[in-house]
């Protein structure tokens, strides 16, 4: 950074990068880079201007050819969508990444032992832990699953939980993912087009690879076959192309070598499941589903879906095909519940817990509620059992009629609302036009979990795009970084 | 493999040589076109869409390039290049974890170049041709090429296993119905009303091969001496032309005989013999044979044939009831 030119754009780049009381991933105070964003730093403000616009035209027109796209649902017009990516990766060190992985183990498996434990003799309830109605109000509480035995007591073998960083740089849970979670397919090809853009860069650091999440996912889906299948034939089972990840599962079935099917290609008979092939009917043993349990079954679950498959619920009571993840899993995402996760994890495997949760006020408790009735325009409000930054009042940028319909929705359902601080979690550097302006990101890593837990180095960053945004989610204009995990 | 994802390689396949042969014939009577009277726009168009199997809601209307423009562009019809490159594509996307990443490459950027040309071409500084290009010929060039690298690609990144068989009997299926289709429409124009006021019949002739990709083809087996009976023999007889019927019944039997090892069905007798018989009356005719017959008839029966063998593959491999199979 000598030259005259490089200065110049350096301070053309970064002149409206304003510090606030966030934590920012880049620089630990004004001109004071924290150590290992410096390489990244000088490899970016030494490239002449104009550069960095054009290799990111080259990305986009590659994530278009491929066909690198989500749906967005009701719009017509140019409905695939390329995913909103940065150029910039974020950078997490070996030491931050050790407690992150150790945190993200002991949850999932606190929360497997619950599960079981809910869906068989209940010792948690019973002894007051959780109370009951948390657990029975919950919409995804699958009665169906009581008294069922699941591979391994496994009920969440892929989990994606949202982290974010505090102010003062710590990573705390501010959502688990315990359904379908989805995005891996963009945490892997940032990957592959951040290593085909920086090659040099890439190599600088020294960042943990995570292309291996393929191998360990369709590994995890075998040792969870049921008994007596030694050979299983696993397929990922899609709601199809309409659907806004399908992308997705058509890369993670491509990439484990296995088929993409949709509910009409799967027949159930006598309690076991078959594909139609070409060659008649082939059984299959280990369903990846990615459709959500009310519309896998229409005769156990709504009756109307047209993408689920008539009699899988008993193909799975009977122990006949395995599925991943198990049915009722949404009750232990559920957000209300969300806020017993600490002790639920004192409580199986009596730790601390590693990762803290951002405080929560359940509106079922008077106090809480009208603590949060008062306070509504600081705070912010998530309706329980939704996703995707739906049904969400940020109420620092919130109108007063938004407050007004959010405090009636609340008095009608306080169970279906919670509560938390406005968090202004970290943000990272992005090439906005032609500077570099910070977003707020958050981190979604993804754990495996069959007969061992697999949390995979990095993850997916997602990035709120638009300025002093709090919402990264991709149907609400959010971007994603590639996540760069480094190995010392 | 999947009896839905055969189904759409299938298609795929069927629609892009549909796209490819639509494309060509397009082409080369726009090029005919320049060379002759504006008189006899009318019997080359209407053959044009004769050939193409008369498609719904295409009328001539006396201007060769609004023609041009709704087989081309118009998404509305279903027979234009745009539509089938776009169910072409939509097929690929349905099955996009069974092609290679080349093919799917390949195919969506031409679904992109077509559709969305502006996103496609900001950066390119030359060669830039869209679907608002007023002259059509280098616009269906580009689809031409295309189509060839696809099938090219296809060829050399994807397994020669079951799903790549499908392609082929979709890509031989259609080209087979296409080329007997042509032969119909120029038999009906030019065989039997052979005295044209013109007199340029040898452009015509050159015509019907070159929408064949036929004319060096032929002009190296023939000579350039063009006579109806050489090319009917050539079109529909030739054992080593890929547009001629032979070979591409030829290879529709290959590859469903490979598909029959791959999926070991045992029941694809009746399909064999279809197929066979077809292939049979292809290999052990003589051309005077066939001229001393009502050709127009002859034509037709092999079209029936393909639908018979299409109808009778879906039955086998596609929708046979559940029953049956759990029975077998």
């Amino acid at each position: 950074m000598t030259t005259p030119q490089t200065k110049q754009f350096e301070q053309a780049a970064l002149k409206n990068y304003l510090l606030d009381h966030a934590y920012d991933e880049m620089f630990s105070g004004p001109d004071q880079l924290h150590e290992h964003y410096q390489p990244l730093f000088e490899h970016f403000t030494s490239l002449p201007p104009g550069e960095l616009q054009q290799r990111k035209h080259a990305a986009d027109l590659s994530f278009l050819n491929q066909g690198i796209t989500f749906t967005v649902y009701g719009r017509e017009e140019g409905k695939e969508q390329i995913f909103p990516y940065d150029l910039l990766p974020r950078i997490i060190t070996s030491a931050e990444w050790a407690t992150v992985e150790r945190g993200l183990t002991q949850r999932i498996m606190a929360l497997n032992m619950f599960l079981r434990d809910i869906y068989n003799e209940g010792r948690i309830l019973k002894d007051g832990i959780v109370p009951r109605e948390v657990v029975y109000s919950c919409k995804q509480f699958r009665r169906q699953m009581v008294g069922l035995q699941v591979p391994r007591n496994v009920y969440v073998a892929v989990c994606g939980t949202d982290l974010i960083r505090l102010e003062n740089g710590e990573f705390v849970v501010l959502e688990d993912n315990l359904r379908v979670p989805s995005g891996v397919s963009y945490m892997l090809t940032n990957r592959r087009v951040m290593k085909r853009i920086f090659p040099q860069l890439f190599r600088t650091y020294n960042v943990k690879p995570i292309e291996q999440y393929t191998q360990l996912l369709l590994g995890t889906l075998r040792s969870l076959a049921p008994e007596g299948r030694p050979e299983p034939n696993i397929v990922v089972l899609t709601p199809g192309v309409f659907n806004s990840a399908y992308y997705e599962h058509a890369y993670l079935a491509r990439q484990m070598g296995i088929e993409l099917v949709e509910g009409r290609d799967l027949v159930v008979h006598d309690n076991v499941v078959y594909m139609r092939t070409t060659s008649g009917l082939r059984r299959v043993d280990v369903i990846y589903r990615r459709v959500d349990d009310d519309f896998i079954d229409p005769l156990a679950f709504r009756p109307d879906s047209i993408l689920g498959v008539a009699g899988l619920f008993n193909a799975y009571r009977a122990g006949n095909v395995t599925l991943a993840n198990a049915f009722g899993t949404g009750v232990a995402d559920d957000k209300a519940l969300y806020a017993y996760v600490p002790d639920i994890i004192k409580y199986y495997l009596t730790e601390e817990p590693i990762l803290k949760n951002v405080d929560t006020f359940l509106l079922t408790r008077k106090k809480e509620r009208d603590h949060v009735l008062a306070n509504l325009d600081k705070l912010v409000v998530k309706a329980v059992g939704e996703s995707g930054g739906y049904g969400m009042l940020i109420g620092p940028q919130s109108t007063a009629a938004q407050r007004k319909e959010f405090a009636e929705k609340i008095m009608a359902d306080p169970r279906n609302y919670i509560a938390q601080p406005t968090i202004s979690f970290s943000r990272a550097p992005c090439l906005i036009g032609d500077e570099f302006e910070p977003r707020h990101v958050d981190l979604r890593p993804y754990v495996l979990y069959g007969d061992k837990v697999n949390v995979v180095p990095g993850g997916l960053t997602r990035v709120a795009l638009k300025r002093g945004s709090l919402v990264v989610n991709s149907s609400q204009g959010g971007g994603s970084k590639d996540t760069w995990v480094l190995s010392q | 493999m999947l009896s839905r994802v055969a189904d759409s390689l299938y298609w795929m396949s069927r629609y892009l040589e549909r796209a490819e042969h639509t494309t060509r014939l397009l082409d080369v009577n726009l090029n005919l076109m320049l060379d002759e009277s504006p008189t006899s726009a009318d019997r080359r168009w209407q053959r044009v869409l004769q050939a193409l199997g008369n498609p719904k809601d295409v009328e001539w209307t006396g201007d060769p390039y609004a023609l041009t423009r709704a087989l081309t562009f118009d998404t509305e019809n279903k027979a234009s290049i745009l539509s089938l490159i776009i169910a072409a594509r939509e097929n690929s996307r349905h099955v996009r974890e069974q092609i290679s990443t080349e093919q799917w490459h390949r195919l969506n950027s031409l679904y992109l170049q077509v559709t969305r040309p502006e996103i496609q071409y900001k950066r390119m500084e030359n060669g830039a041709v869209g679907a608002q290009s007023a002259e059509p010929t280098e616009f269906l060039q580009q689809v031409m090429e295309a189509v060839h690298q696809f099938q090219g690609v296809s060829d050399s990144t994807m397994s020669h296993g079951e799903g790549w068989q499908f392609i082929q009997v979709g890509r031989y299926i259609e080209r087979a119905s296409a080329t007997a289709m042509l032969l119909e429409a120029y038999h009906e124009d030019l065989w039997l009303q052979p005295e044209r006021p013109e007199g340029n019949e040898y452009l015509e002739w050159m015509g019907l091969l070159r929408s064949a990709t036929a004319f060096e083809a032929y002009c190296k087996v023939y000579t350039a001496d063009l006579t109806p009976e050489k090319i009917m023999e050539f079109l529909l007889l030739d054992e080593e032309f890929p547009h001629s019927l032979r070979f591409s019944i030829d290879s529709l039997q290959q590859a469903l005989g490979a598909i029959q090892r791959e999926s070991g069905k045992s029941r694809a007798d009746q399909l064999r013999r279809l197929a066979g018989k077809l292939q049979g009356s292809l290999s052990y005719s003589d051309v005077d044979e066939i001229m001393a017959q009502d050709v127009v008839a002859y034509l037709r029966g092999i079209q029936t044939q393909c639908g018979a063998i299409h109808s009778t593959i879906y039955q086998l491999y596609v929708d046979y009831s559940i029953q049956a199979a759990l029975a077998g």
